[in-house]
């Protein structure tokens, strides 16, 4: 059991050393070892906080509602429209970007998405624009985009390669229409994988710091730039560990949630 | 017919736009680290391999090229027996607690790397080991671990469980056993998992940001670029990195691909004999 303990140790107990660290204070720019609930009623009382968790809410929420969308009639058309081989590969293709730097992926954005970008060259070029795009929340969802839809697309088809084909064909033979097909027979039947999609896309852009900083450009801040800005600047770590524990009760209660919602049995 | 023509062609055009939109910055990367313009814009300046040289010629980030791959190794090795052992005792006991005990051997990738990455900094810095190549280690087998743990368990779910009874029978110690039947049944998962956890610890960026101190990897190396101003050295470290990662993840690929087809011919024949 070495893998229990090196959880325990490296995992678990810097997650409670965190919360243990949220109630702790700072004095001269050094961490005091107390009790205080100080952290807490200073930063839930601070408007910029408020303002962050919504608006870190809303971008997650809207990414995650955007890749679903998007990432379905791409699984789809895998699963359902083309040869094996060709998903094999496909999915093979789908795995690469994991093993690519996301780093060098959001810088490649910044040159497409810029006032004098590549796009807004091409656009000029028909006679529009140029339209800002960096350093907007557009900028911010293309970045989670690139993170989580090869995610969301591996996941959903992962599901609907698993739906039974002689369903389908049941639905098609008693009369249903194609589009029925797909939302009666075919959506409940991936329900599992397509709102664990979700889930992870959730968590993914909830808390990614990279998409916001470089493509949103940082100002106004979501909560993991707020965790660096305080963790780095200042010496305020508990802050930081009251946003950062805040997080991660948000991220339980969508995921435990969801899962709640994916395993129900229909009534 | 021509209708389901037309929503064929049209889902396929739309597979095509996610993939292209997936691989766009990528090609992009690779194409711009050619380019000899200083603010990658269109269109192209013309074929260089300055960015390269300068890289080259760079001892910061030969340096951190250096630790990345004393990190990504360790990392593997650990994680991966780390992984072995989870998924292995999870193939072969039943205890009380198991349900906490997968929670807790899967969870890590569930939490935001910037907390873990704060979490690690605020334990390691009060227990003093931050800042040092092992605190990276540390904290990047907590996060690939799971990884490990899920590619190993794949392998073990396809094991024949009278194989292990069959060793014992034959009067094979546990540890015997262990060796000769399920070592090697899990050899080509455990080579994956091993190129899969050096990968991901490769491209890790957040967490070894908050612990690294003066020990920078290759990725928090492009982040502080990224801080600064449009530099095409980023698309050069990136290109590089890539086929690094590119490379072990094929090579994972292929080792199980042919040794998993290897034993299952093996077992195939070992079975027909058995029937005869």
């Amino acid at each position: 059991m070495p893998m229990v303990l090196w959880q325990l140790i490296f995992f678990i107990f810097p997650l409670m050393f965190l919360l243990l660290m949220s109630f702790w204070l700072v004095k001269n720019y050094r961490m005091v070892p107390g009790f205080d609930s100080i952290n807490w009623e200073k930063m839930y009382s601070k408007g910029y906080f408020w303002d962050a968790y919504w608006r870190t809410l809303i971008y997650a929420s809207v990414a995650t509602i955007v890749t679903s969308v998007l990432a379905f009639p791409c699984a789809f058309a895998l699963a359902f429209k083309t040869s094996a081989n060709v998903r094999r590969w496909a999915l093979f293709f789908l795995i690469i970007p994991f093993f690519t730097s996301y780093l060098v992926r959001i810088y490649s954005w910044q040159i497409f998405l810029g006032e004098n970008g590549v796009i807004n060259k091409l656009i000029g070029m028909i006679g529009f624009g140029p339209y800002p795009m960096l350093n907007t929340p557009v900028g911010t969802l293309v970045g989670y985009l690139t993170l989580c839809l090869p995610l969301a697309v591996v996941l959903q088809l992962i599901s609907l390669a698993n739906v039974d084909r002689n369903l389908v064909e049941a639905a098609h033979n008693l009369g249903c229409g194609r589009l029925r097909t797909v939302f009666s027979v075919i959506i409940p039947l991936a329900k599992v994988g397509i709102i664990i999609a979700a889930v992870f896309t959730f968590i993914l852009s909830f808390g990614d710091f990279v998409s916001p900083y470089y493509l949103g450009g940082s100002k106004p801040p979501t909560l993991s730039i707020l965790i660096i800005d305080t963790t780095k600047s200042g010496q305020q770590w508990p802050r930081a560990a009251v946003v950062a524990i805040t997080m991660i009760v948000t991220l339980l209660c969508v995921a435990f949630a969801a899962v709640t919602t994916a395993y129900r049995k229909r009534a | 017919m021509t209708k389901e023509r037309i929503l064929r062609l049209f889902l396929h055009l739309y597979v095509c736009a996610v993939f292209v939109f997936v691989f766009l910055p990528i090609i992009t990367s690779f194409v711009f680290s050619f380019n000899s313009d200083r603010f990658p814009s269109l269109p192209l300046g013309h074929f260089t391999t300055h960015w390269y040289q300068t890289i080259f010629n760079d001892s910061d980030i030969w340096e951190a090229f250096g630790v990345s791959a004393i990190v990504s190794a360790s990392v593997a090795v650990l994680s991966t027996f780390i992984g072995f052992c989870t998924a292995y005792t999870d193939y072969r006991f039943n205890f009380r607690g198991k349900s906490i005990y997968l929670a807790l051997a899967l969870l890590p990738p569930t939490i935001p790397l910037v907390i873990m990455g704060l979490a690690m900094l605020a334990l390691l810095s009060r227990i003093n080991m931050s800042g040092e190549i092992y605190s990276i280690i540390v904290s990047h087998v907590v996060l690939c671990s799971p990884f490990a743990m899920a590619v190993i368990r794949m392998r073990l779910a396809q094991i024949d469980p009278d194989l292990e009874s069959a060793a014992w029978n034959l009067g094979a110690s546990e540890w015997r056993a262990m060796h000769q039947v399920i070592l090697p049944f899990c050899a080509p998962a455990i080579v994956s998992a091993f190129c899969l956890t050096a990968a991901v610890s490769f491209d890790e960026f957040a967490v070894s940001w908050f612990v690294s101190g003066l020990n920078k990897t290759v990725p928090v190396i492009i982040l502080e670029i990224l801080q600064g101003n449009t530099d095409p050295q980023i698309n050069a470290i990136g290109s590089i990195v890539f086929i690094t990662s590119m490379t072990l993840v094929v090579l994972a690929q292929i080792i199980y691909m042919t040794k998993a087809s290897d034993q299952r011919a093996l077992t195939g024949v070992i079975t027909r004999r058995q029937d005869q």
